[in-house]
């Protein structure tokens, strides 16, 4: 057990042998509701110098997978079968040498770069720590202060942070979030470990920034030889980075094949629909074949004229602009698209319309009223006029309440009915958006995640409301299920004709469904135009950068696209 | 089409009320050491409430009794023979009134808290809710009360409310309100913060969007789901209610022992024999006491626990047990509880 070799050492490693050897791995955890078997049968291989990729929706059991690579499960979870890294089985070896074999053999990235450093150290303290822990010298001596900064300034230079000297004294809220999660894998690579297990690694940052870190790690496996047990949802992740591809579902693998050819001819029914279901940038456009702007006839229902919103800032700080002069029209039955990064002010304007957000400047004009001196009391009566989905169907609904109660809330503010006619209308509204109208006696926790989103739905569509406000209405959804809501979406929105403001950071998701698209950066609308024509021929130097980053869910259009952008970036 | 993802379960709302109920639907969930403390706090709890109830029958004589048809009961007389647990300085049959005095300290713990609980909760969701001034104000004076150690607030109200002595309902009701006072700034505080918490929750923005008004939100949608806590709350406050009443009595500012048996004031009474070797007279008010404060308060940590899903216990997982040994997995961290399903 000698392959640490220290940082300074980039050869990579023999090809061919494997790092990480999973064998009938089980894991079954106690809950109140009885026993959950949450990783069935899984065995896998990962060889030296390879990334592979758990892909799988919730539920699948890949974090669960993940997690005892690490032996990192909670005390309710039993694990049976072997996890073999260097020789040492994980599940049975004892906690001092399982702390051993953390950081020195496998190390972990969690999905969240800002809650897996600690605030309150710098940096340079927070990678050394795990240096200093292991003895990290040769003769496992103990590390001095000086030498493990400099391990940490030298970690910090692998993963591309600039002037590593300065900056590894720097604090983690000094960062922006694709730097943090540079330094968190910086931190994992800090005892040169040969395997990775990366948690969803990009999940939480934008599209621009995971593109800059799917580059790192891919670096990171041609450079050193570092494998990478890769877990995602994320199809076009897998189509940028993998070698090879596992697909999980509910707790067993169904497939597993070198990437180019299960994107190419997946051979399981699960695998193909899994993958017909993600949006692919391009396809099934509702702008398709559109040559002008669509639904200018009617009447318009919102319009905003270089509309701005500033959060007041703390005692002593300037204000925050999150929206800055922006200026569009949304008009009857036509669907708006906002696009954008996080921070980007595109929720803020959504919750503006709402009436969540006051407005500071400019005008906003919501079905004639002027947003800019909302009173609650005017604004009242035009709330039916306005249905909002929220982004989690689990937390917008009241847990405590019943889904027929929670759809019918609405009908009983606004229309006063008696309980039969408010139950028949709820009970048509279920059926609209194809649930059984029984679901109306169950609670919001009986019902799975999409099941939930359709209850939303038909919350928002109860009064029949002119204007539906869609605020990343899907992104907590998987895939399989995102896919069938869009589709209830589209047809519900054709069959009741309501204007829609469709809010998402999602550009294919976006494209499937706006027939006018707008692209918010930091707060200003930089483009807009027909949906197509602004995924096909972006104008603006931002839009072009966020389509070129976005991955898609082939690797050979893939790694096509992955020159394109690198072109664009010059480097 | 349908998404076919499976249901979770559906237990809690099919299974019958008496399920759901506060402390029956803990036992049912807990398992091991964390039963074995439920089981024994809901065993002295029930003890010391039948006790409370049975009074009149259990005990042989009344709180105020000091003779019967053979005659006065005699001074300072050792536990036996017709006073089980022997006789006070001043002739009351201690056996009596301890019995007595659980009765006294239901009587308190209601009061006490169903004065609190209702102005604590309506107060804590209206302070959380709207914000503003009136949460400042509200917060203020709920610090200030802290500020004060409760027994001299509860003294200072003992005063005010009956000058000092009374008669059982006075007393009761004098301890009663001056623990109230100590404990609305309890519920008031964990509401308003449960309160805070729910305001962002998005189930409460989508039911502002859909234009319901403040006292609907907070009656409908953030009231029950604030309060869920209150048993817990509850369970520990009746035993500090307890300690209040004891340590009020103790300090002479209780119950007159003509009109209600109160296990402190006979601990005061007491102290000054245990110079003179009487110990009865102390030490079985003194275990009452303990006993139910105890009882008390294994149930509350017990509830506390148990409802808390990273600090219950459960059942090993039957199958997949398979492996040599699961060290791994009884050391690591139980931080991804929400992320296993």
């Amino acid at each position: 057990m000698t392959i640490n070799l220290g940082p300074f050492t980039d050869q990579p490693k023999p090809v061919g042998q494997p790092v990480l050897d999973i064998d009938n791995l089980k894991v079954t955890f106690a809950t109140d509701a009885g026993d959950v078997h949450a990783v069935k049968d899984v065995s896998l291989e990962v060889r030296a110098g390879e990334v592979l990729a758990i892909v799988g929706e919730s539920g699948s059991g890949k974090t669960v997978t993940a997690k005892a690579i690490l032996g990192l499960l909670p005390e309710t979870a039993t694990s049976g079968g072997a996890v073999l890294i260097n020789g040492n089985n994980i599940i049975s070896i004892s906690a001092a040498k399982l702390r051993q074999v953390r950081g020195r053999d496998v190390a972990m990235v969690f999905q969240e770069p800002s809650t897996a450093l600690n605030p309150v150290f710098t940096v340079g303290w927070q990678i050394a720590e795990g240096i200093r822990a292991h003895g990290g010298g040769p003769g496992g001596k103990r590390v001095s202060a000086k030498e493990a900064k400099a391990r940490a300034i030298d970690a910090l230079r692998k993963v591309g942070i600039p002037d590593p000297e300065h900056r590894v004294n720097y604090y983690p809220h000094q960062f922006s979030g694709g730097q943090k999660q540079r330094v968190v894998i910086a931190a994992a690579l800090a005892l040169n470990p040969g395997l990775i297990v990366a948690d969803e690694p990009t999940t939480a940052l934008d599209v621009t920034v995971q593109a800059e870190i799917l580059e790192l790690l891919r670096d990171l496996r041609d450079k050193y030889g570092t494998s990478i047990v890769l877990i995602t949802h994320n199809m076009g992740v897998v189509a940028d980075l993998a070698d090879r591809v596992v697909v999980m579902y509910q707790g067993d693998v169904v497939e597993e094949a070198s990437a180019k050819s299960l994107f190419a001819e997946p051979r399981q029914a699960y695998t193909k629909k899994l993958l017909a279901a993600v949006p692919h940038l391009g396809r099934h456009s509702a702008s398709e074949g559109m040559v002008e702007r669509a639904h200018q006839g009617g009447k318009v229902l919102v319009e905003a004229k270089g509309l701005t919103i500033e959060y007041p800032g703390r005692l002593g700080t300037p204000s925050f602009r999150a929206v800055d002069g922006v200026s569009f029209t949304v008009s009857e039955g036509e669907v708006f698209g906002l696009v954008g990064e996080s921070g980007s002010g595109k929720t803020t304007i959504g919750r503006a319309i709402a009436g969540l957000n006051r407005t500071t400047g400019g005008s906003l004009n919501v079905l004639g009223y002027e947003m800019l001196h909302l009173k609650e009391k005017t604004f009242k009566p035009l709330r039916k006029e306005i249905g909002f989905v929220f982004q989690d169907p689990a937390a917008s609904f009241n847990p405590q309440l019943t889904i027929g109660d929670c759809v019918a809330e609405p009908l009983i503010i606004h229309t006063n009915p008696t309980p039969a006619q408010a139950r028949k209308r709820v009970g048509e509204l279920l059926e609209s958006v194809q649930l059984p109208a029984s679901y109306a006696d169950r609670f919001p926790h009986e019902l799975s995640g999409g099941q939930r989103q359709r209850a939303s739905l038909a919350r928002a569509l109860i009064l029949n409301p002119k204007l539906l406000i869609a605020d990343e209405p899907t992104s907590a959804l998987d895939v399989s299920v995102q896919a069938k809501v869009l589709e209830l979406f589209k047809d519900i929105q054709q069959e009741f004709g309501f204007a829609a403001l469709f809010i998402s950071h999602d550009l294919a998701v976006v494209d499937m469904l706006s027939h006018w698209v707008g692209v918010l950066y930091k707060g200003k609308l930089v483009e807009q135009g027909i949906g197509n024509h602004v995924m096909g021929a972006p104008q603006h130097d931002y839009t072009r950068r966020l389509i070129a980053s976005l991955p898609v869910p082939d690797p050979t259009e893939q790694a096509r696209r992955r020159e394109d952008h690198r072109a664009l970036l010059g480097i | 089409m349908s998404t076919n993802t499976p249901v979770e379960a559906t237990v809690d709302r099919r299974a019958p009320l008496i399920k759901r109920l506060p402390v029956i639907s803990h036992f049912n969930k807990s398992v091991g050491l964390q039963r074995g403390m439920l089981v024994t706090g809901l065993v002295l709890t029930g003890i010391f409430l039948l006790t409370a109830l049975f009074a009149p029958l259990i005990a042989p004589y009344g709180y105020s009794q000091l003779s019967d048809a053979a005659g006065s009961f005699p001074a300072q007389q050792a536990p036996g023979g017709k006073h089980l647990l022997g006789t006070t300085v001043g002739g009351y049959d201690v056996f009596s009134r301890v019995v007595w005095g659980s009765q006294t300290a239901v009587l308190v713990i209601v009061a006490a808290v169903v004065l609190s609980i209702f102005a604590g909760v309506i107060l804590g969701l209206v302070s959380g809710y709207l914000g503003g001034w009136l949460d400042r104000v509200l917060v203020v004076i709920a610090d200030a009360i802290y500020a004060f150690p409760s027994l001299l607030v509860a003294i200072v109200m003992a005063i005010v409310i009956s000058g000092g002595q009374s008669s059982l309902f006075g007393g009761v009701l004098a301890a009663a309100i001056s623990i109230t006072v100590v404990f609305i700034p309890q519920y008031f505080r964990v509401i308003r913060a449960e309160t805070i918490r729910l305001k962002a929750e998005p189930f409460v923005e989508s039911a502002k969007v859909v234009g319901a008004s403040n006292i609907r939100i907070m009656s409908r949608h953030i009231y029950k789901n604030a309060t869920r806590t209150l048993p817990l709350i509850f369970t520990l406050n009746a035993s500090e209610a307890i300690l209040t009443l004891a340590g009020l009595g103790f300090l002479g500012f209780g119950i007159e022992p003509s009109s209600a048996a109160e296990w402190g004031f006979d601990l005061k009474q007491a102290l000054a024999d245990t110079t003179s070797g009487i110990w009865w007279t102390g030490v079985f008010p003194g275990l009452a006491i303990v006993w139910t404060v105890l009882g008390l308060t294994l149930v509350g940590e017990s509830i506390n626990d148990l409802n808390d899903p990273r600090l219950r216990g459960r059942r090993k997982a039957a199958s997949g047990a398979g492996g040599p040994d699961s060290t791994a997995a009884a050391q690591a961290a139980p931080q991804a509880e929400s992320r296993v399903l």
